[in-house]
């Protein structure tokens, strides 16, 4: 757990992770992929970066992200600082560079001040810079949904349908919990469970290409599924939409995706466990449970630099079809925002 | 961070009102007449038996459970899924005349019976034709799984995952598909007396540190009892295993697991292996008629069709292999096996297989009396120190040498285990506190509510006045809005995150 941050550290934090001053031409800021309003996910197959080019994975919603010791979807950096400057300086993600950055800031009109208020004083250096981001993202905290509440003895916290979903859930014959083990809902291990690639492309190696490890072909982190319902669409490659789509692959036969001549050492858990439409249709009652946005941040009103907060671009701001959103349905519309509705 | 991992998630009972409970019911005979007054005295708790018989559902006695409640079942057939999460719960089958209490799945249920609370009993069902598993514990410590009769439940029989401090003992298992007893990520378990067979795995403890498996049959299954570091699982180890005095025959079922389950690949004909696990002690057990071989003890790289782990160490260290008496073994090897035994000039398995790494002498296994044993791989393995069971050592096994195992009576706990509560840290506070609380409160400055150096200031020590203000709050501060009341929260939980908030140094 990622924690001792001061409220000033948080909120610096704030203003750099939706500040697009951070990338290299000022045109995307780390929201512009993890957008509050879609679970700190973009809702497109692929991310985009700041030239426009399309990224090899899907956004990885960032809520509970303090408490996970291995990130990316390759589990390949074992830290926020050392994860975060893969998508600063990568050219084609924000192509920002330590230089540029630390020039950028210490000429702004205000960032000074409000390092002096989170740090000892007004220098701004790649260290405070990586701290408050980490700050601010150790502060997107989810543990409080109906069913934690459930969890902490209120059993009327569940519907009766969601609670038939838990039991699916945790079933031997779903095993569903045996990776998305709570109270996280992930395990934070590497799983090779065959997922389609998006039409056309190759099979993405994975943690292989991390770690070096042929048996690990294939393999990726498996993610939390708090806040699931916001984070559409799902599976490293975002190639489906709908948590429906995701939770029936898991009954559509062992390794029925895998592509012809790949011999992934598939989880012993992808199996043919033949759950009926109606267990699937209480396993998404069920993940609709996980919601809690609670400790949601406010978007900044203004930046320090003057540019508009970034934020994940939906269809019609962007005719083009270049930042082609693809996912089917506006995964805001999913949102439903009774977090509270068992609250007294 | 590794706590982090364990889950749990459980409404909690006053741990500290356990003690009353048991008291006042030991006590409940000698009371008589004021036993009334106990009962109508407000916020007091005493146990109680709830009834249920054939038509009647077991599930709806849970949810009128309390803690420390008793459902008693009588025999008949009941088709449900039971899910216990509560604490302090026990299930208790009554047999009358042969007759059990029948759980049935009838192939269309998933499990059982599925539990997370702490402290959870079930003994004396019958459990039959589920597809998932009979008994599966999700982070229950303190469980006690006894004399019940399971057939043919699906993946697993009995399977604690994720528990501390756990006894099986007395279970007849039969027709399972995967391990019929398996113990997952666990600590601190007793297998005891179990009779498992037709399963392909009778008995298996994977990423399981203390364990005892003593006085089990395990006998035609695919393979009778297993020690596996299993690689991919947020436990990485299986440590401090004790196999001892157990019957393990006749193993040689053809293997019926699930295409790329691990136990798929164990070969039909093996009594025992050890895969990856470390200082497993294999002691005083009866190990004949295993058609492969009697005891195998091997790396990760026996099962091939295994994504790695580089957390996950592949080798077994210090395995010991002490007065087993061993025959017969070795009748019919799978063709690898038997590849290997040509090598030394014979067509049979041996009694014991030290595979690839395992053999090296690096890894400080050892066995006594070697040259009784038909053996593969054990040339660099050195001598336990033999030492001769006299009459009194069995009787009063305390008294028993200590380079054995003869003197560990038990892998439980002397007191149960801290009741898991949601996890993160060892007792959920601070994943309360930071999904909560700090919503509201840092530590030095002012955000919706005081920060946690004025409250600390107020309250000094005084968790308990704190824990009561959580539960019922009223406005103090007029420059502050009102606090929401966290009464859903357990008052176990209101405790310790008051002493979580109290003690925040940083």
């Amino acid at each position: 757990m990622r924690d001792g941050f001061t409220p000033e550290q948080i909120d610096l934090g704030r203003y750099l992770f939706f500040d697009p001053i951070l990338s290299g031409n000022n045109r995307i800021a780390c929201s512009s992929c993890h957008d509050p309003a879609l679970g700190f996910s973009d809702g497109k197959q692929q991310s985009v970066g700041a030239a426009g080019t399309r990224l090899q994975r899907s956004a990885p919603s960032l809520w509970n992200v303090a408490f996970f010791n291995k990130l990316l979807w390759d589990g390949s950096k074992r830290s926020l600082e050392e994860q975060m400057l893969g998508p600063l300086y990568a050219p084609q993600e924000m192509a920002s560079s330590p230089l540029g950055l630390i020039d950028k800031l210490s000429n702004n009109a205000h960032y000074p001040a409000l390092f002096a208020q989170a740090f000892a004083d007004a220098t701004v250096t790649l260290d405070r810079i990586y701290r408050a981001l980490v700050a601010f993202e150790s502060s997107l905290i989810s543990l409080n949904s109906r069913y934690d509440w459930y969890a902490h003895g209120v059993h009327s916290a569940l519907t009766d349908n969601e609670l038939a979903g838990l039991n699916v859930f945790r079933s031997f014959v779903a095993r569903c919990a045996e990776c998305h083990t709570p109270p996280l809902f992930s395990n934070q291990q590497i799983a090779v469970i065959g997922v389609p690639e998006t039409a056309g492309k190759p099979l993405d190696p994975g943690a292989q290409a991390a770690t070096g490890d042929a048996s690990q072909r294939g393999g990726f982190r498996v993610p939390s599924l708090r806040n699931a319902v916001l984070t559409a669409p799902y599976m490293h490659a975002g190639n489906f939409s709908t948590l429906r789509e995701t939770v029936a692959f898991y009954t559509g036969g062992r390794g029925h995706a895998v592509p012809q001549g790949e011999d992934l050492k598939l989880h012993w858990h992808i199996w043919e466990p033949q759950l009926s439409d109606k267990e699937l249709d209480r396993l998404v009652d069920f993940l609709g449970a996980l919601t809690d946005q609670a400790f949601m941040p406010e978007i900044p009103a203004r930046l320090p630099s003057g540019l508009s907060p970034g934020r994940a671009l939906r269809s019609e701001q962007d005719p083009d079809g270049k930042y082609s959103y693809l996912a089917t349905e506006d995964p805001r519309r999913l949102h439903n925002d009774n977090t509270h509705e068992a609250q007294p | 961070m590794k706590n982090l991992l364990l889950l749990t998630h459980l409404s909690t009972l006053v741990s500290f009102l356990k003690p009353s409970v048991a008291c006042l019911r030991t006590a409940l005979p000698l009371l008589g007449p004021l036993l009334g007054t106990l009962l109508m005295a407000p916020n007091m708790t005493v146990a109680a038996v709830h009834q249920v018989h054939p038509g009647d559902s077991i599930q709806a006695a849970v949810k009128a459970a309390v803690a420390g409640d008793e459902i008693v079942v009588y025999p008949g057939t009941y088709k449900e899924t039971v899910y216990i999460d509560k604490d302090d719960i026990t299930l208790r089958g009554v047999i009358v005349e042969g007759e059990w209490p029948n759980l049935e799945g009838s192939k269309q249920l998933n499990d059982a019976i599925l539990y997370s609370g702490n402290g959870f009993s079930v003994e004396w069902f019958k459990i039959t034709n589920y597809k998932g598993n009979a008994i599966m514990g999700q982070a229950g410590n303190n469980f006690s799984i006894r004399n019940n009769w399971i057939i043919d439940t699906g993946v697993y029989g009995i399977f604690p995952e994720f528990g501390e401090n756990g006894l099986i003992e007395n279970n007849v298992l039969s027709g399972i598909e995967d391990a019929a007893i398996y113990v997952g990520m666990c600590d601190h378990v007793d297998v005891r007396n179990n009779r498992v067979f037709d399963n392909v795995a009778g008995i298996e403890i994977e990423n399981t540190r203390h364990a005892l498996v003593e006085g089990n049959i395990a006998h035609n299954n695919t393979g009778g009892i297993l020690v596996f570091i299993t690689p991919g699982l947020p436990i990485k180890t299986s440590y401090d295993a004790i196999i001892r005095r157990n019957t393990i025959i006749n193993n040689n079922t053809p293997n019926f697991a699930i295409p790329g389950s691990l136990v798929s690949t164990i070969p039909a004909g093996t009594g025992m292996i050890v895969l990856a696990g470390d200082d497993v002690v294999i002691e005083d057990n009866i190990i004949s008629g295993n058609n492969t071989a009697g005891i195998i003890v091997t790396s990760q790289d026996f099962a091939t069709e295994v994504a790695g782990d580089p957390e996950s160490d592949p080798n077994p260290d210090r395995v010991q292999i002490r007065d087993n008496v061993m025959y017969d073994n070795g009748n019919d090897p799978v063709m690898d096996v038997k590849a290997l035994m040509l090598t030394q000039f014979s067509t049979r398995g041996p009694d014991i297989l030290a595979y690839k790494a395992a053999a090296d002498a690096e890894r400080g296994s050892c066995v006594s009396q070697k040259t009784a044993y038909r053996t593969y791989g054990l040339d660099d393995w050195q001598d336990c120190e033999r030492v001769t069971v006299r009459a009194a050592d069995a009787v009063a096994s305390a008294t028993a040498p200590p380079s054995t195992s003869r003197a560990v009576l038990s892998k439980m706990l002397a007191e149960p285990a801290t009741p898991r509560v949601i996890t993160v840290d060892a007792n959920g506070a601070e994943l309360v506190y930071q999904g909560i609380c700090a919503g509201c409160h840092t530590r030095n400055v002012r955000m919706i509510g005081p920060p946690v150096l004025a409250i600390q200031a107020q309250y000094g020590t005084d968790a308990q006045a704190l824990a009561d203000y959580i539960a019922a709050p009223t406005k103090k501060r007029p420059d502050f809005p009102s606090m929401p009341p966290q009464d859903h929260l357990s008052e176990a939980m209101r405790l310790e995150v008051a002493r979580y908030m109290l003690s925040l140094s940083r």
